[in-house]
């Protein structure tokens, strides 16, 4: 659960607020959507979507829909993730432009691209697949940033000794893969996989269903059945979509990622045993059986197999030379090449940013404030309800035996898919908009705060308790003495999760076309989705850029602060 | 004994590593011999060098400068007919004993039927037979050191090297293992040619070898190649055995120079600027009430390991402070009490402080931070920016650990003091009046 290493890069990079990386990095960003408005401009005019029945019966297959994409984005994301993670983590040329680039991507509103992708990838290609392909595309980056964090830093903290035993016993690189590097890291990509797949539903649901002014993109599926149903107000089909979600989400749950811990348990590098490993059901049904066992054994000579050929053909070679043959004359003149394209692409960027008026700018200025105090409302109350709700979980077992399953459940159902539904019921109420859009925020962030919270509460090491038992600290006393310092990394670690998806979340909560109307609100969200629709480029490059300028530098000036000060003084070792 | 046929050969060996502007050198022309039949042994103080010369020799590390030859042949890359024991075991916890031993020679690309029968011969002849389905975890320290064994020698490396392999076990474990080590090595039951060990403790060096190459740090270097021509097995209490221990700790714990030597220069000035050693206030103390226990305050460095309970590394961290305080003298192997050192042993918690505090005054080091602290604002300077002006003397590590040194003595002394919250060292009150 609260994976604190995982959120953050180790401590040496903690340094500086900005580096040449990010100026570079910036420039790729502007290029990326400068060439994605380009190929915007020639897209047709009109598109008609496909028509998404609200029968139950059409349920299972766009659930299976639904599930393909999230499945497809996935299988995209861990070949990334196992690409990407080892060329940082062994070259460290790489490494020194492929980490800040890591960073700045994760603060990238992922959804103020899609209209971009999907407008520039129907130019280019059938109407279909275009859509298909854009909401694979969305789903993939809401998945793979902090899967590729986690395996990079498995990969740099694995312990030196055994990378010597592997080198010392000529391990080749695809044994020390099977047998050092995947084992070493499995429960840290498990739990990302996890959080990718919570965070991949979150914007399933809104990439399904996209409209730009006379043109419609939609995709039979989950999210698309939902929204279609809260735009009719069908509560009946409300309630089939949301039951046909949970399933799916408690069923992947118990069949595949329960299984997966209890099996990758045996992968802790403690060299005690654990008290409480995780168990599953499932695990043990499956592990047990007949049927199984055959599996294991046939996979088991095929996989020796495979191991003696790989083996016979790429043996292990002596470090030296590869890290001697280093200049490379292809490689060079890639990046010559790719240095001039981001030069060329960021000054056409540049260009299109000059158009913007002031006025522009200072709207831009005040949708940055205003979406601020939104995030800062929404984890005011996120902490309000989570610490003493988390601490009670945490620190009692029997509440949480009851709880932790059910927090769990409600977690998993990604707030897109409530929103309309509760935008339903507030849209007429005071606040409207404002009040839906913080709720919105605060629905997708709390589980972060929540979950680390008790992660934290229940790490309070008992004889702590007793000594403030037995010092008759009661009340506020305990909790600023023994509970909020104990608590510290773990909220930190929480809320810089929280913040960056609330930040996300913005634009599909300031900005709500519903049935005929649009609803908008002050905000930089807003702003993204309105210079959308009204294919206002320049607008978009300009909202973009700052939102990711202004998330960045939240998270270097404030939460890496604290970060840091977690680390240092709160650890319990 | 070594039979003649040179196995392994260091030429001028330099590990030297660049700090900012600096250049420091790890380890300083090294050359050294490895014959078939021979079991060397590498003794030294903590940071001589000599887990990095194990590196170099088996190819894990590429040396700065010189020469690593093979049966005459220049090394590339890592030795494939060496393998290593490592001190913290390095097993695979994900695999079983049988699986980790088993990895090694599938690495090999051995068929499969032969991986197995060789695993299963290693892992009796270490006496794990009814272990091999147990993973690390279910072993005690001993057992998995075992294991080390079995998968170091499955793949029959002609050299064999141990990284101080039993430091990390108990007294009992570690004996037996030495014990059934060196029955494999004196039988001939395996085809290993030589073994090369690094150990920090001296009487297992002189208990398994047959020769033993003595390192010095600052900067690393070879500073004795001893033979030790006694039979096995060696009794530890035996006259000649007591001998060579004694030689040993001699070499190791040197010989008291002049104040001046003794204590080098301050950092940025010409001169070396001689490290702290890293030793607990409380245990030095230890130390020295124990020697004025001892008929004419006198003992023989070889024995305080045992007397103490300590390893051979802190016992000699302790005697060098003892001395650089000018609580004791060396020579020849013993260490005896200056009249001072007697005080200090025999005094109240409060004087001792004092006393210590007059005695660290005297340091370089200290002299040097005290003098930075009186011309800083409000007495008191960032730790980082110490740690800075320390860095231009020491590789980084090694200045924050000399700087965390410092002030453990500093506050024991009562001169200066240390906020971890801001990160700022600064003189006590009373030292400032006194300055």
């Amino acid at each position: 659960m609260g994976l604190l290493q995982n959120v953050l890069p180790p401590k040496e990079r903690l340094q500086r607020l900005m580096t040449w990386g990010d100026v570079v990095i910036l420039l790729l960003i502007a290029t990326l959507l400068y060439l994605g408005v380009q190929l915007a401009f020639r897209s047709p005019a009109e598109i008609q979507g496909p028509q998404i029945s609200l029968s139950p019966g059409a349920l299972p297959w766009y659930t299976l829909l639904s599930l393909g994409r999230m499945m497809a984005a996935y299988a995209l994301s861990l070949t990334f993730t196992l690409i990407y993670g080892r060329a940082a983590a062994y070259n460290r040329r790489a490494e020194a432009l492929l980490m800040p680039l890591l960073d700045v991507l994760q603060s990238v509103p992922i959804l103020s691209f899609l209209p971009v992708v999907l407008l520039s990838l129907s130019a280019i290609l059938p109407q279909k697949i275009a859509v298909e392909l854009a909401s694979i595309v969305l789903i993939f980056t809401s998945q793979v940033w902090n899967m590729t964090f986690g395996w990079y830093q498995s990969l740099t903290t694995i312990p030196k000794e055994l990378r010597e035993a592997s080198a010392i016993f000529r391990l080749n690189n695809w044994l020390r893969f099977k047998r050092l590097e995947l084992p070493f890291g499995m429960i840290g990509l498990l739990w990302n996989s996890m959080m990718s797949w919570a965070g991949g539903w979150f914007f399933v649901m809104a990439a399904e269903m996209f409209t730009i002014g006379e043109r419609d993109f939609r995709l039979p599926g989950l999210g698309a059945y939902l929204r279609e149903a809260s735009i009719e107000g069908n509560l009946t089909a409300i309630a089939w979509g949301l039951f046909a979600l949970i399933v799916t989400i408690v069923l992947l749950d118990q069949l595949i990622w329960r299984p997966l811990l209890a099996w990758a348990n045996r992968f802790k590098l403690e060299m005690v045993e654990s008290d409480e490993p995780p168990t599953s059901w499932f695990y043990n049904l499956v592990h047990r059986s007949a049927l199984m066992n055959i599996l294991r054994q046939t996979f088991g000579r095929l996989s020796d197999r495979l191991d003696s050929w790989v083996i016979s053909r790429f043996p292990a070679q002596a470090e030296e030379e590869k890290t001697r043959r280093k200049i490379d004359w292809g490689m060079l003149a890639l990046y010559t090449l790719l240095g001039l394209g981001i030069v060329y692409g960021g000054a056409r960027a540049f260009h299109l940013l000059v158009s913007v008026s002031l006025a522009e700018w200072g709207e831009i200025a005040l949708g940055v404030l205003a979406t601020l105090v939104r995030v800062l409302v929404a984890l005011t109350l996120a902490l309000a309800w989570t610490i003493p709700i988390g601490v009670a979980i945490g620190t009692n077992r029997r509440v949480a035996a009851v709880l932790q399953p059910v927090v769990q459940v409600i977690a998993s159902i990604p707030a897109t898919a409530i929103f309309p539904v509760f935008l339903l019921l507030v849209i007429h109420l005071v606040g409207g908009l404002n009040v839906a859009a913080v709720f919105l925020m605060l629905m997708g962030t709390q589980w972060y705060l929540l979950f680390n919270i008790i992660a934290g509460a229940s790490a309070i090491p008992q004889d702590l308790k007793y000594t403030t038992a037995l010092l008759g600290l009661k009340g506020w006393a305990r909790w600023r003495t023994l509970i909020l310092p104990a608590l510290f990394p773990y909220l930190i670690t929480g809320a810089i999760t929280a913040s960056g998806g609330a930040w996300n979340a913005s634009i599909v909560a300031e900005y709500v076309e519903f049935g005929k109307q649009t609803l908008t609100t002050t905000g930089i969200g807003a702003l993204i989705s309105r210079s959308t629709a009204a294919g206002n480029y320049p607008l978009l490059l300009a909202a973009t850029l700052t939102m990711v300028v202004t998330v960045v530098l939240i998270n270097r000036l404030i939460w890496r602060r604290l970060y840091r000060i977690a680390e240092d003084k709160y650890r319990m070792e | 004994m070594g039979n003649g046929t040179k196995l392994l050969e260091l030429r001028h060996i330099y590990q030297n590593y660049t700090s900012g502007a600096r250049m420091f050198t790890a380890v300083q022309d090294v050359n050294l011999t490895v014959q078939e039949g021979e079991f060397v042994a590498l003794v030294g103080p903590s940071g001589c060098g000599k887990s990095t010369l194990l590196r170099i020799l088996t190819g894990l590390q590429r040396p700065s400068e010189g020469q690593v030859l093979y049966r005459g042949q220049p090394l590339n890359g890592v030795n494939p007919y060496a393998t290593i024991v490592f001190q913290t075991f390095a097993l695979f916890p994900w695999l079983t004993v049988f699986e980790n031993v088993e990895l090694a020679l599938k690495a090999r690309n051995l068929p499969p039927a032969l991986r197995m029968t060789r695993a299963m011969d290693l892992i009796d002849r270490v006496g794990l037979d009814g272990f091999e389905n147990a993973y690390p975890r279910e072993l005690s320290g001993g057992m998995r050191q075992k294991v080390g064994f079995a998968r170091a020698m499955a793949v029959e490396p002609e050299l064999l090297c141990l990284d101080e392999p039993f430091s990390a076990l108990d007294v009992l474990s570690a004996e037996t293992l030495r014990n059934e080590l060196l029955e494999l090595w004196t039988s001939g039951k395996i085809p290993t040619k030589a073994i090369l060990m690094v150990s920090h403790n001296i009487e297992e060096a002189v208990q398994l070898a047959d020769r033993i190459v003595v390192m010095d740090k600052d900067p690393g270097r070879i500073i004795a190649d001893l033979k030790i021509d006694l039979p096995y097995p060696r009794l530890r209490h035996a006259e000649d055995f007591r001998e060579k221990v004694d030689q040993l700790y001699a070499l190791l714990a040197g010989q008291t120079r002049p104040e001046i030597e003794e204590l080098g220069s301050e950092p940025g000035q010409f001169g070396f600027t001689r490290r702290l050693p890293d030793v607990s206030i409380p245990t030095l103390a230890g130390l020295l009430e124990h020697l004025a226990e001892k008929p004419n305050y006198e003992a023989d460095i070889y024995r305080l390991p045992e007397e103490l309970s300590l390893d051979s590394d802190t016992v000699l961290a302790l005697t060098e402070t003892a001395e650089l305080l000018g609580f004791a003298t060396i020579a020849k192997g013993d260490i005896r009490l200056t009249p001072l050192g007697e005080t200090f042993a025999e005094a109240s918690i409060l004087a001792r402080k004092e006393i210590f505090a007059t005695r660290i005054r005297r340091l370089p080091l200290v002299r040097w931070l005290m003098n930075m602290l009186q011309r800083a604002e409000k007495h008191s300077l960032k730790w980082d920016i110490v740690q800075m002006a320390l860095e231009l003397e020491f590789p980084p590590d090694e200045a924050e650990k000399q700087l965390d040194t410092l002030i453990h003595w500093g506050r024991y002394a009562e001169l200066f003091a240390y906020d971890d919250g801001s990160e700022q060292i600064f003189l006590e009150a009373a030292t400032e009046k006194v300055a």
